[in-house]
């Protein structure tokens, strides 16, 4: 399962298991990605908490996790490679990876058809 | 994701964002990246009601329809709707300035002519004098100058450059320009304080155009060769495709180049002229402030300001030895103290060590903790590869090497003092 945040993150449920990155769409509105801060894995966040950091050659955004749970995983490529952001944004260039808290909280996000909309 | 801005300065439509995510602004609501630059032009802070309040409509340089017919990313900049980047993206276009020749549109500074009733030259270049520490007096025809305004304490109201003209009919003519966000609050000072002799004639209608890199003189020598044997600094008339041009040998990159001010209904054709060159790719104003933040320079509202002295900013080299011994300028009495016995603090550079880059506004502290100055410019350096800044420390700090700490959310990141520039300055030099 897949949806989209108002933020313009993705969030990619496997099991448990939630994929977090930004969206191409985010990415082509950044610009060229030169660094990436990553959360610390273990740490438990919040919905709505600022848990990364993306920054391109003007500019720095926070990245906001997008429901609650535990980092488990970090994207550990984008310390040495942050322009994988923009090559791959939604494939190689995720950010962390979370174990989803309470899974209804992706209720009230976006599916695909709605952030395309949006977006549109 | 979005949010943080990288600049602090509330009052510029240049820190409006093209999209605005939380706000829900637009229809198109995309993250709030504030990619808005921060070149010249950028409203300083105690700027008065100048070009670019919030909510005005914003104006359009002669260029605007090339921009748009390029793709380029357009951004709200102190009035004008400007070009941040153009389809290839920030990155690409500053290396590419720095390889080749970058084509800018910089139509939004202010340019203006200072012409004595007299038609006496003295009398231009002493009004002048008057209101900035430059030793006009002694300029030759075609020679220009970098210079600031300042105010009675020493502080800087605007940097500018200062050309006599070189035709010989106009020799007692200085042509100055602005930066943008400040050319109205400029242009009143100047009217306030000109005596009746000297008039100020807005270059209103016309539009400034900047080639950049180490192909720019082979680009522009295609058209006028002469432009072949000038030297940095300086500025010849031109006519091209039946356009007058004033063409100066300077920019804000670091590199050589040109800048050429030209009338606006020419402004379309010259500029598709130089992109049609293969060395010649069109590059925004978020490429402007990368290329110059390495070069190490200065960047108004910013780095400096009302609060900065000259000396402070590392800019006492644009104090003429005559008019520092006659001590005849604005805030002459702070200036001349701080001459002798050192600014309480210093502009400088700064190198983080890792890869984070730290943005204006972030504390700088000293290796025991304490706060010592604050990053004025920050980002990322293409030519560089990694994070570079600039910024104010106490002198006693100051010295390139020392190890400084930069408080970036909330944690300290180690960087050091470094000599400016980051990388160093290609200016054609030659003995004229």
């Amino acid at each position: 399962m897949e949806r989209y945040t108002e933020e313009h993150e993705y969030i990619r449920l496997e099991g448990d298991v939630a994929t977090v990155g930004i969206t191409d769409h985010a990415q082509e509105q950044l610009g060229d990605v030169v660094f990436v801060e990553l959360p610390e894995i273990g740490k438990t966040v919040a919905k709505g908490d600022e848990v990364a950091v993306v920054e391109s050659v003007k500019a720095a955004s926070e990245v906001y996790a997008p429901v609650s749970g535990e980092i488990v995983e970090v994207n550990e490529a984008l310390s040495d490679n942050p322009g994988l952001v923009n090559e791959d944004a939604e494939g190689e260039g995720w950010f962390f990876k979370l174990k989803v808290a309470d899974k209804s909280e992706l209720d009230g996000l976006m599916d695909r058809a709605a952030y395309d909309a949006m977006i549109a | 994701m979005p949010n943080t801005e990288p600049k602090t300065d509330k009052t510029t439509p240049a820190e409006a964002a093209p999209l605005r995510g939380r706000e829900g602004q637009g229809a198109g609501a995309g993250p709030r990246v504030s990619a808005a630059p921060s070149e010249s032009g950028g409203e300083g802070k105690g700027a008065g009601p100048g070009a670019g309040a919030v909510g005005a409509p914003l104006l359009r340089t002669p260029l605007y329809d090339q921009h748009i017919a390029l793709g380029a990313k357009m951004v709200p900049f102190a009035g004008y709707e400007m070009p941040v980047s153009y389809s290839s993206g920030i990155l690409k276009e500053h290396l590419h300035t720095r390889k080749a020749a970058g084509l800018f549109d910089v139509s939004h500074m202010g340019q203006a002519y200072l012409t004595p009733a007299d038609g006496r030259f003295e009398t231009a270049a002493r009004a002048l004098e008057a209101l900035a520490p430059g030793d006009f007096l002694s300029l030759a025809p075609g020679r220009q100058r970098y210079s600031l305004l300042l105010n009675d304490e020493g502080g800087i109201l605007d940097d500018f450059m200062v050309t006599r003209l070189a035709d010989e009919g106009r020799a007692h003519t200085l042509y100055l320009v602005v930066n943008a966000a400040r050319k109205a609050h400029d242009f009143a000072l100047l009217k306030e304080h000109l005596p009746a002799a000297v008039r100020l004639e807005e270059g209103e209608g016309r539009a400034l155009l900047a080639l950049q890199g180490p192909a720019a003189a082979s680009v522009l020598g295609r058209f006028s060769p002469e432009v072949a044997e000038m030297a940095f600094m300086t500025s010849v008339e031109l006519v091209v495709d039946g356009a007058r041009l004033h063409v100066s040998r300077s920019g804000y990159t670091g590199e050589d180049g040109f800048e050429l001010s030209l009338p606006a209904a020419s402004a379309p054709a010259l500029w598709q002229k130089l992109l049609a060159e293969p060395e010649v790719a069109p590059v925004g104003l978020g490429a402007r402030d990368s290329l110059r933040l390495e070069a190490g320079l200065c960047l108004y509202g910013h780095d400096i300001d009302e609060t900065t002295s000259p000396i402070e900013a590392g800019l006492g080299w644009t104090i003429g030895k005559r008019r520092r011994e006659a001590g005849d300028f604005p805030g002459a009495e702070r200036i001349l103290r701080e001459l002798a016995e050192g600014p309480p603090r210093k502009r400088v550079g700064i190198r983080p060590e890792g890869r984070a880059p730290a943005r204006e506004g972030a504390k700088v502290l000293s290796g025991e903790g304490d706060e010592i100055g604050v990053i004025t410019s920050g980002g990322y350096g293409p030519t560089v590869g990694g994070p570079i800044a600039m910024g104010y420390v106490e002198s006693a700090h100051a010295a390139p090497g020392t190890a400084v700490s930069l408080l970036v959310r909330g944690r300290r990141l180690p960087a050091r003092v470094v000599a400016l520039p980051f990388v160093p300055h290609r200016y054609v030099r030659r003995k004229t």
